[in-house]
């Protein structure tokens, strides 16, 4: 499993930049600043699904007191707020020829750029916190509070003005991707995004728990060199 | 339900006696308010467009300090152990504080909201049931989270910075809801806020059941 996940994780991304870059027709009105969109739509997707694996090991480390879920909890926050940091940096390239301007405080814009802020915080607990057990507890409320958060901020944002463009809507504009290769190579693109972000997750939780071994045959180490002497 | 109240009459007879938090943080407010006033430099016809933002603006930001300082005192001869071994449930703890930073916010509106209206050219006597409609949500969600994260606060290291830090964009909706239930509440009236005021409402019931149902966790040792 350690070694074919990195394997199909490079096959479907070189899938996913073939088909955007060969394959895939440019867009008619925006031109080639909208393959970009391949990429930060998936990215999205990824950062969500991060995000929702924060509030699900938080709520498993704080009714079991897992370690296990503890280390996945850091490590889907280290790399939802990994990928939220990409959907606000091809977003603003593909908004200033399109829109004019690199910023906007549109409702999504507004919504990312918030959840972004709520996650990195998560991640300035758990750096600054301290060294204290209590802090990956304090971690885990905060991540189910931070998931929380995110319908409300879905409605609240709404509240404000609006003109960035529904992706996959229902609506009778659709959704813009008028040509099928498009919608393939934005599902390879979404695949090859999370496989990506699903290996760098296992990559960090093993970091951890070797970070965690070491600390402990260390400490094993001291006692017994104190014992001899 | 009586340890709560327990709570809520301690920590208001401990502010009766000092007056402490209440006067930092109503001075702190009144600053806030001129330094808001002062930087946007409004013309007099354009003031009473800026209430909302100046009022919430200056309810988050003294907020913070109100609530914090709520728990700074339960360090002081490690108090926060002898509460949790009293025969008081964490969660009737949490309403406890919950009602006490409630009531201390509240105070500080009765003085913010009236002299927002008089820096600003505003006479909010028309509007005042609709508005006092909005300020209590806003206060009530406000208080929902920072009672919670508070509590955090004061037991990690940097704590001066991490209450804003962690609180603020959790905040964000609360914000965007009260801003723009205050203008259109000025605008016309509660009718008209139905949008934001439903989203004020959803915001503070999901996050008083969250912190009544998290707090054991954060003040277990």
């Amino acid at each position: 499993m350690r070694r074919v996940f990195p394997a199909v994780t490079c096959v479907t991304m070189l899938a996913a930049l073939y088909l955007i870059f060969m394959v895939v027709p440019t867009e008619q009105q925006m031109g080639i600043v909208q393959r970009i969109f391949y990429f930060h739509v998936s990215s999205a997707w990824m950062a969500f699904l991060g995000f929702f694996l924060v509030a699900g090991a938080s709520a498993v480390y704080l009714w079991n007191g897992s370690r296990g879920a503890d280390r996945l909890a850091e490590a889907a926050a280290e790399v939802g707020v990994l990928f939220c940091s990409l959907v606000l940096v091809t977003g603003p390239i593909w908004a200033r020829p399109i829109w004019g301007v690199w910023w906007t405080w549109d409702p999504r814009l507004t919504m990312t750029v918030i959840l972004w802020a709520i996650y990195a915080s998560y991640l300035m607990l758990r750096a600054f916190g301290g060294e204290d057990e209590a802090v990956q507890r304090y971690a885990a409320v905060l991540g189910i509070i931070g998931v929380l958060d995110i319908p409300i901020i879905m409605v609240s944002v709404r509240l404000l003005r609006g003109m960035h463009p529904a992706v996959i809507a229902r609506n009778e504009g659709g959704s813009g991707l008028v040509d099928p290769w498009m919608r393939i190579a934005l599902v390879v693109s979404a695949v090859a995004l999370i496989l990506v972000g699903s290996w760098l997750m296992q990559l960090r939780v093993r970091a951890s728990r070797l970070a965690e071994e070491m600390a402990a045959l260390r400490r094993e180490t001291e006692a017994r060199q104190g014992e001899v002497a | 339900m009586r340890g709560a109240l327990a709570i809520f009459r301690k920590d208001m007879s401990i502010e009766w006696r000092t007056r402490e938090g209440l006067s930092s943080v109503l001075v702190l407010g009144l600053l806030l308010l001129v330094v808001l006033t002062v930087a946007y430099d409004a013309p007099p016809e354009a003031a009473p467009a800026l209430v909302p933002s100046v009022l919430w603006a200056t309810f988050l930001f003294t907020g913070l300090l109100g609530v914090q300082r709520g728990f700074l005192l339960e360090r002081e001869n490690d108090c926060l152990s002898g509460l949790l071994v009293s025969p008081i449930d964490p969660a009737a703890i949490y309403l406890g504080k919950l009602a006490a930073n409630v009531a201390l916010l509240a105070v500080m509106q009765l003085v913010v909201v009236p002299l927002v209206g008089l820096f600003l050219h505003l006479d909010l006597m028309p509007v005042l049931p609709g508005l006092l409609v909005v300020l209590a949500l806003g206060n009530l969600g406000f208080a929902a989270l920072a009672t919670l994260f508070a509590a955090i606060s004061v037991r990690v290291r940097a704590r001066e910075v991490m209450l804003p830090l962690l609180l603020l964009p959790l905040l964000v909706p609360l914000l965007i809801g009260t801003v723009s239930a205050t203008r259109s509440v000025l605008a016309g009236g509660l009718t008209l806020a139905s949008d934001a005021l439903g989203v004020l409402a959803c915001f503070d019931v999901i996050f008083a059941v969250a912190g009544w149902l998290l707090f054991a966790y954060v003040v277990r040792d």
